[in-house]
């Protein structure tokens, strides 16, 4: 099994016929994704190499039973198309747009909170995620992971995420689900999400999680995994050697007033019982003694 | 963006909190012509992006013409903690009853908007937290919902400001939440918020953070890019659209995405090496990227050796190696490189980068080994 998406879930890009939208539309399509409408106010009727577009997504969801969707629309109406999709009953919003204001990111995820609980957003700033085999929403490159199982991979980094897919497929290690959530500040989806759903997922033996500076979202992670998770973890936290102040690339990523640290980060994870690498090839390497261990 | 202090004041001015009279200039004549303006006595400070600016000389008191004179040249060009004063705000002083502190900002954790006030202003708000938790204030506001002025009434009951101050509080905060939502601020922060003999209430500084991201929305923010604080390496990569952080090392540091970036700056330590910046070109690495990458960093006079970190995701391994050779062929290089290329068609993209490999250009499999060769190449 996989988390969140499997080969059955029909997904609506939002944004298809721009450039970006159309080239990861594709290769997700060709992947083995069922991706089976885009929207576009402007471009109703007409359809990108056979895949039809919509004016909304409440018209792509009804004609198509779709139940997730994938946005690759510019900045600036990342919270309307959020909405959009929420208000059209979608399950799983998946943003991969970066540059989004914290302010809107903030709004929305409170809204959907409130008004529309049943709808998570994934991102925005994030790779999207894939469940190797199966299916592949967002620019993960789906090659370099292996399907199958028994490792779920849950990170803020993007490069990162490939790096640790690829290390462990090198390894002869399969992924049930890779599921980027990005370094934004308010992201829709956090680590202690994933790492619940793969606490329940039969499949997943083990989870590997990558963080980053920046905020406290892995020192909560840290409570989850020692208080509800009976299964091993594998980490690794990027920025280390960060100085304060300032920002890493991510809009998230920054150590201000003392907290934040990876130090703490990492302190935190092991004291929570999990395997720390120095850096993503020992974190690899942690999680191949635990696959072989299971 | 972080505004300085005076940038931070006309923010707030537009949403109608309460400032002192004041001008900002960069020149001794006309800072007394300003003071002259605003009236006796006036404040003349520096305008820096840095805090311990009172310590450092760079904030005076003058009663006179002949006093802002000698204070504003001996402000401008002070150097505070590294930063050189470059421009000065003088303002009409105002005469202080009680010092307060208030802000607005994201909890991160909460997901919600975090107010927080405290009648002991005028210090750093860590000590306050650390030392008397309990004279902060906080409330959280839900960005859908806002902040409404019943609550923000109890909140400033709460901080147990002065009564005398409460009204005027209560106003200054809600047109702060204003211009902390509407200005798409990441931070707000009056400290401090002064309460005049006269009853008043008015912010009598002003640090204030802009979401670089909501840019669009506020074209007039610009303004504020030539103000950032970046040194030349900074202001060079900034030019160019790179995400460049410029550090004290001799190992330059060129990789693709933030983590991995990230992360190559931290083996490098690892190693013993020490970077001399962080720098992301993005999810591909394509010749006009990697060339303008090249440039910045070989300008760096304290870089000794390049450490090239590359993971091809959807971007193929010989884009990235033809990108790298091709970004050779335009710059100049005096260091020499070391590139680690892994991902997607790995080996096709080393195969490509085989015959230029020389002393000058060399290759590792794996990052250690890379940044284990990079610092090695630094201290040559």
């Amino acid at each position: 099994m996989s988390i969140f998406i499997d080969e059955n879930t029909k997904v609506i890009y939002q944004g298809l016929t721009g450039s970006q939208g159309r080239y990861y539309g594709l290769l997700n399509k060709e992947y083995g994704t069922q991706v089976v409408a885009g929207t576009n106010p402007k471009k109703a009727g007409t359809d990108v190499e056979g895949i039809p577009i919509y004016a909304t997504v409440a018209e792509a969801k009804e004609a198509t039973g779709a139940t997730a969707s994938c946005i690759f629309i510019p900045a600036p109406g990342v919270r309307g198309a959020v909405l959009e999709a929420a208000e059209a009953g979608l399950e799983l919003v998946v943003a991969i747009t970066e540059g989004v204001p914290a302010h809107d990111e903030a709004y929305f995820f409170n809204k959907l909170k409130q008004d529309f609980p049943n709808t998570r957003v994934l991102g925005p700033n994030c790779p999207g995620l894939i469940s190797p085999g199966k299916s592949n929403i967002g620019i993960t490159a789906g090659h370099i992971a292996k399907e199958g199982g028994p490792v779920g991979i849950v990170s803020r980094s993007g490069t990162l995420t490939y790096q640790a897919l690829y290390e462990l497929k090198q390894k002869d290690i399969g992924v049930t689900t890779c599921v980027g959530i990005g370094g934004d500040p308010v992201p829709g989806t956090s680590f202690i999400d994933c790492l619940e759903a793969f606490e329940a997922d039969p499949d997943t033996k083990a989870v590997m999680m990558i963080g980053e500076i920046g905020g406290s979202a892995e020192e909560e992670a840290a409570e989850f995994i020692k208080n509800k998770m009976t299964k091993p973890v594998a980490s690794y936290i990027a920025g280390v050697t960060a100085p304060p102040g300032k920002k890493m690339g991510h809009a998230g990523a920054i150590v201000s007033g003392g907290k934040g640290t990876a130090k703490a980060k990492m302190e935190a994870l092991a004291d929570a019982g999990v395997q720390v690498g120095e850096n993503p090839t020992e974190a690899g390497e942690l999680m191949a003694k635990i696959v072989a261990s299971l | 963006m972080d505004l300085l202090e005076f940038q931070g004041k006309q923010f707030f001015a537009k949403f109608g909190i309460p400032v002192s009279d004041g001008e900002a200039t960069t020149d001794v004549d006309e800072a007394v012509a300003i003071a002259d303006k605003v009236g006796y006595p006036v404040v003349v400070k520096a305008q820096v992006h840095t805090g311990g600016r009172g310590k450092a000389g760079g904030v005076k008191l003058a009663a006179n013409a002949e006093e802002a004179r000698t204070h504003a040249s001996n402000i401008l060009g002070l150097d505070i903690k590294g930063h050189i004063v470059k421009t000065i705000w003088v303002e009409h002083a105002s005469d202080i009853a009680e010092e307060y502190y208030a802000s607005f900002t994201l909890d991160r954790s909460a997901k919600l908007h975090l107010g927080m006030l405290s009648a002991e202003g005028g210090v750093e708000i860590e000590t306050v937290a650390e030392e008397n938790p309990d004279a902060i204030a906080k409330i959280h506001v839900d960005p859908v919902a806002g902040l409404t002025e019943e609550s923000c009434r109890a909140w400033v009951e709460a901080a147990k400001l002065n009564p005398q101050a409460t009204d005027g509080a209560v106003d200054i905060l809600m047109k702060l939440y204003t211009a902390y939502v509407d200005g798409d601020a990441d931070l707000v922060e009056i400290n401090p918020l002064i309460l005049k003999p006269t009853g008043e209430v008015h912010a009598l500084d002003a640090k204030v953070s802009l979401d670089a991201n909501a840019i669009y929305e506020h074209p007039e923010y610009e303004q504020y890019d030539a103000t950032q604080p970046r040194d030349d390496r900074e202001e060079a990569a900034n030019e160019k659209g790179l995400q460049y952080v410029g550090l004290d090392g001799s190992v330059g540091v060129i990789a693709n995405g933030a983590g991995l970036a990230m992360s190559t700056v931290d083996v490098v330590n690892q190693v013993g090496g020490s970077p001399a910046n962080f720098l992301d070109i993005g999810g591909g690495a394509n010749a006009d990227v990697m060339a303008g990458a090249l440039e910045v960093i070989n300008n760096d006079p304290a870089v000794k050796s390049i450490f090239i970190n590359i993971f091809g995701g959807i971007t193929r391994g010989e884009e990235v190696a033809n990108g790298i050779i091709e970004a050779m062929g335009r710059v100049q290089i005096d260091s020499p490189i070391v590139i680690r290329l892994d991902g997607t068609n790995a080996v096709e993209g080393r195969e490509i980068l085989q015959p230029h490999l020389d002393e000058k250009l060399q290759m590792q499999e794996t990052m250690l080994d890379a940044a284990r060769t990079a610092v090695e190449l630094a201290k040559v």
